[in-house]
């Protein structure tokens, strides 16, 4: 193996800087229509009636879309149920006259040129009978509800936190925050001969968008082809298919000429977000810093109209030993948009209470944060009493505080300052699944020596492209770049959508699985040739390297792949195959982190700067430390967002979003962003899967926000629980 | 009426609105894509081209008010297939992830470049401030400006090591 593990540079890094990466957005095409979406002013109500006349008189304007002329759409819930869809009824675009949430689209303006289309979308009048609708969470806690029964409680956590030495109970908020990819939901419909279509989407799942389309247009698996081959950020918002492909396509049917369609940034906040929650933690110890009871109950947001739910209370089963535990996750429906996954759904919300909960146990306490985690550290998830494939969270902790310098800590608030600053330092435990799906790859290896590997999965930005090369390349034995990548194309090898951390894992073993049927056609042409230095030697015992085919005990066995083919008269060798990973019942599978955090405080002004991050990383073997390493300095970057900036604000008397722009809708910009230090820990994994990958895409922002909060305690003494810590709250 | 404009070199006649942003005429007019739509409104930079040198949100900036300036986007960057300095740096420092902000990040970079080819942390942090990224790769473009800054005196590639 040699390009595994190694820093190489993304393979698409050329078409990146270079303007050359097609986006959803960015394909021309003849005739080319430009759609622009009018969205509702209201939270909830009916559509009285819509008054299109005024578009449809500006030059140039071809149709407008609304529920009253729309063609046929499906009436099933069923029909618009998408791979990931929560339980529920899913939202359909200009189905009818009801609306269900500000932003909402209520009608599709088609033209030949975009400044045309949005000018005539302005002049659509839209009349509302609006009804009363709720969108604060808080207003809305009493009336949550448990979407399944509550997992029976280990013992009895309120009696033992009853009992209990030492005790810390709190409730945490995290408010809505929006993905804000940089790339705008895009979508552009191209109709093709005989009815077909090809849709360029921006998606982290172009086969879930297929399956979706064909189900929603009732059209033939062949006759619709969704493609994405770059995709300008996802961090979940793309997992299910938006509402602009639904009317791009509408469109392109409607018409029967191509159409793109792509949404306004401000439109943007009408689709899926993180939702918020309350969190609250019940933390009983003993002083030894031992704890005997912990409850959390999460509160968060869903729409009317489905139930998204993502697990944020039992992190602390995975984390810290506790006879006694309870966790209750309830939703709240409010008249907004579905939620959806962002980042580390649920970890990043649910870990950022636990672990903010913690350090104020160990202040409660008297115990170094780190000390009360390792006493309380726990071998085992507790949630299915199973040990774990790997876990070397505790050399997190001890490399992370190393290289901070955590053993310099005053551990008394206001202690340590640099000139009119304070500064504190504050961390935090991370916990991710390390999950992995099944997925196939095909293989077309040329008698020139190049091979093709292609996958339906999506390079979101995370570097799939580069690590199918890595894997691809170590596997045949060739150069890498002698590799072409082929994804983003719904017509590819079957593959999950694109998220949970899990694509790493899935899509190399699939590359490994299809390699084995590379090799083991190569081995049986290989023998067949008149005195081949192979003959005698077992399948087992040949590996492919250096652009041969090997035995690994005698490596002057050895013919060249050329050779092979050409003596076979083997023009290409080409090879498709599922791979599915072994059932293993009797492990836990997470990635695991420990979080550093220094904050400087301006005193008089409360002014915050995080102005150093460690991040000590156990996420099995990491295939390239570069793409790797970004995606830990990116999720850190969003944890400093998380802890500082951002929050979705609402108008709770109109029910809509008053920041819905990236000037006011804060996420960190240069200035915000200083020292990110990345360390991965080895983490030699032999159960998980043979590569021993876990996955590192979610795991860089779980606990960065509770390190950041805790820092801010540490320097100021004052503790904030509702996110995003402004100078403000510092203050109160 | 048709307004001409010059765009990486060559003159086009181009049949629109003269209210119509830049960024729409280089993308839906002249296939220039490099440039992308993050917000229409100057508030991330994604739409970055150089106008005369300079850089400017061509979002932002209607057909009629370009003139005879010389339009400039990613796409006239490199010359005969060949990387300028920054955007090598821009590849080897991983400063892409996704990609959708880059063209803008590269362009408002060589523009600082073309009048301070050694810059500072602080004069880059500050140029830089107009354009926005979500992927968090904050540090690694910051870094890549340096290092395609530096590239003459071989300084500032420290870390290597660390990649």
């Amino acid at each position: 193996m040699n390009y595994i593990g190694t820093p190489i540079s993304r393979v698409d890094g050329q078409a990146k800087v270079t303007g050359q990466a097609k986006y959803a957005g960015d394909v021309n095409v003849p005739g080319l229509v430009f759609g622009a979406v009018v969205t509702s002013t209201i939270a909830k109500g009916r559509i009285k009636s819509i008054d299109t006349s005024a578009a449809l008189k500006v030059k140039g304007v071809l149709k407008v879309l609304t529920h009253k002329n729309r063609p046929a759409l499906p009436k099933s819930d069923q029909a618009w149920k998408d791979d990931i869809a929560p339980g529920g009824s899913p939202f359909r675009p200009l189905y009818d006259d009801k609306v269900m949430f500000s932003g909402q689209p209520v009608a599709l303006v088609l033209a030949e040129e975009w400044e045309t289309a949005r000018y005539a979308a302005s002049l659509v009048h839209v009349e509302y009978a609006a009804k009363p609708h709720i969108t604060d969470l808080q207003a809305a806690r009493e009336k949550a509800f448990t979407l399944k029964k509550s997992k029976k409680p280990r013992g009895d956590a309120a009696k033992a936190f009853s009992s209990a030495e030492v005790r810390h109970e709190a409730e945490y908020f995290i408010p809505t925050e929006h993905h804000n990819p940089m790339e705008l939901f895009a979508s552009t419909a191209i109709p093709e001969k005989r009815g077909k279509l090809t849709v360029y989407d921006k998606t982290q799942g172009v086969q879930n968008v297929h399956r979706y389309l064909c189900s929603v247009f009732k059209k033939k698996k062949g006759d619709i082809r969704v493609m994405s081959p770059f995709m300008g950020g996802g961090f979940g918002s793309g997992l299910r298919p938006q509402y602009q492909v639904v009317l791009a396509v509408m469109g392109a049917l409607t018409l029967k000429r191509p159409v793109r369609l792509m949404l306004t940034r401000q439109q943007m906040y009408g689709l899926g977000y993180r939702p918020a929650s309350i969190e609250r933690l019940q933390l009983g110890a003993q002083r030894d810093g031992t704890l005997h009871a912990i409850t959390h109950e999460a509160i968060v947001v869903t729409s009317q109209f489905e139930e998204f739910s993502s697990s944020d209370t039992e992190w602390a089963d995975r984390l810290y030993k506790s006879p006694n535990a309870k966790f209750v996750h309830k939703l709240a429906r409010l008249d907004v948009p579905t939620s959806c996954d962002m980042r580390a759904p649920g970890a990043t919300t649910g870990v950022y209470g636990l672990e903010c909960a913690m350090d104020e146990l160990a202040v409660a306490l008297k115990l170094d944060p780190v000390e009360l985690r390792l006493r309380c550290y726990s071998d085992k998830d507790q949630s299915v009493n199973l040990p774990y494939t790997s876990k070397n969270l505790r050399e997190c902790y001890q490399q992370g505080a190393k290289a901070f310098g955590w053993e310099k800590r005053n551990p008394v608030p206001r202690s340590m300052r640099d000139g009119n600053e304070l500064v504190g330092w504050g961390m935090a435990t991370g916990v991710w699944e390390a999950l992995q799906m099944p997925a196939a790859a095909r293989i077309v290896l040329g008698a020139n020596g190049h091979a093709e590997i292609s996958c339906a999965t999506s390079d979101i930005g995370t570097g799939t492209y580069t690590i199918m090369a890595q894997v691809a390349a170590d596997a045949l034995g060739l150069p890498i770049e002698n590799i072409g990548i082929k994804l983003g194309d719904s017509t590819l090898p079957q593959s999950p959508v694109e998220g949970g951390s899990w694509m790493a894992a899935s899509v190399s073993h699939a590359i490994l699985g299809v390699a084995d049927e590379v090799r083991k056609t190569l081995f049986d042409a290989a023998k067949k040739i008149k005195g081949s230095p192979l003959s005698g030697v077992k399948f087992e015992d040949v590996t492919l390297s250096d652009g041969k085919i090997v035995s690994k005990k005698d490596p002057a066995r050895a013919m060249t792949i050329a050779h092979v083919m050409r003596e076979r008269r083997l023009d290409r060798i080409e090879k498709e195959k599922l791979h599915k990973f072994k059932k293993d019942e009797k492990h836990a599978r997470n990635t695991h982190s420990a979080i550093f955090a220094e904050v400087k405080i301006d005193e008089e002004l409360g002014v915050i700067r995080v102005t150093r991050v460690v991040n000590a990383v156990a996420a099995g073997r990491i295939l390239n430390t570069k793409t790797a390493r970004s995606q830990i300095m990116g999720g850190v970057v969003w944890g400093i967002g998380m802890a500082l900036h951002e929050e979705t604000a609402y108008d709770h008397k109109f029910g809509r979003i008053m920041n819905a722009n990236i000037a006011e809708y804060h996420m960190p910009v240069n200035a915000d962003i200083h020292d990110i230090e990345v360390i991965f820990v080895d983490e030699p994994d032999e159960h998980i899967n043979p590569l021993g990958i876990k996955g590192v895409g979610e795991i860089g922002i779980v606990g960065t926000a509770a390190a950041i909060a805790n820092a801010v305690y540490h320097a100021t003494g004052v503790r904030v629980r509702d996110l995003p810590i402004t100078l403000d709250k510092l203050r109160r | 009426m048709a307004i001409s404009i010059k765009v990486n070199g060559k003159t086009h006649e181009i049949d629109a609105d003269p209210a119509t942003p830049l960024l729409y005429i280089l993308r839906d007019e002249l296939a220039l894509n490099g440039a992308k739509f993050g917000c229409g409104l100057g508030q991330c930079g994604a739409c970055t081209v150089h106008v005369d040198g300079k850089p400017a949100f061509s979002c932002l900036l209607p057909l009629a008010a370009v003139g005879n300036r010389e339009v400039t986007t990613i796409e006239g960057l490199a010359s005969n297939g060949k990387l300028n300095a920054l955007q090598q740096a821009f590849i080897d420092e991983q400063a892409a992830q996704c990609g959708y902000c880059i063209a803008g990040m590269v362009m408002r970079a060589e523009a600082l470049l073309r009048v301070n080819p050694h810059p500072g942390e602080e004069e880059i942090r500050a140029h830089m401030q107009p354009n926005l990224c979500r992927c968090g790769t904050h540090m690694r473009i910051l870094r890549a400006i340096k290092r395609a800054a530096d590239r003459s005196t071989e300084i500032g590639v420290g870390h290597e090591e660390r990649l």
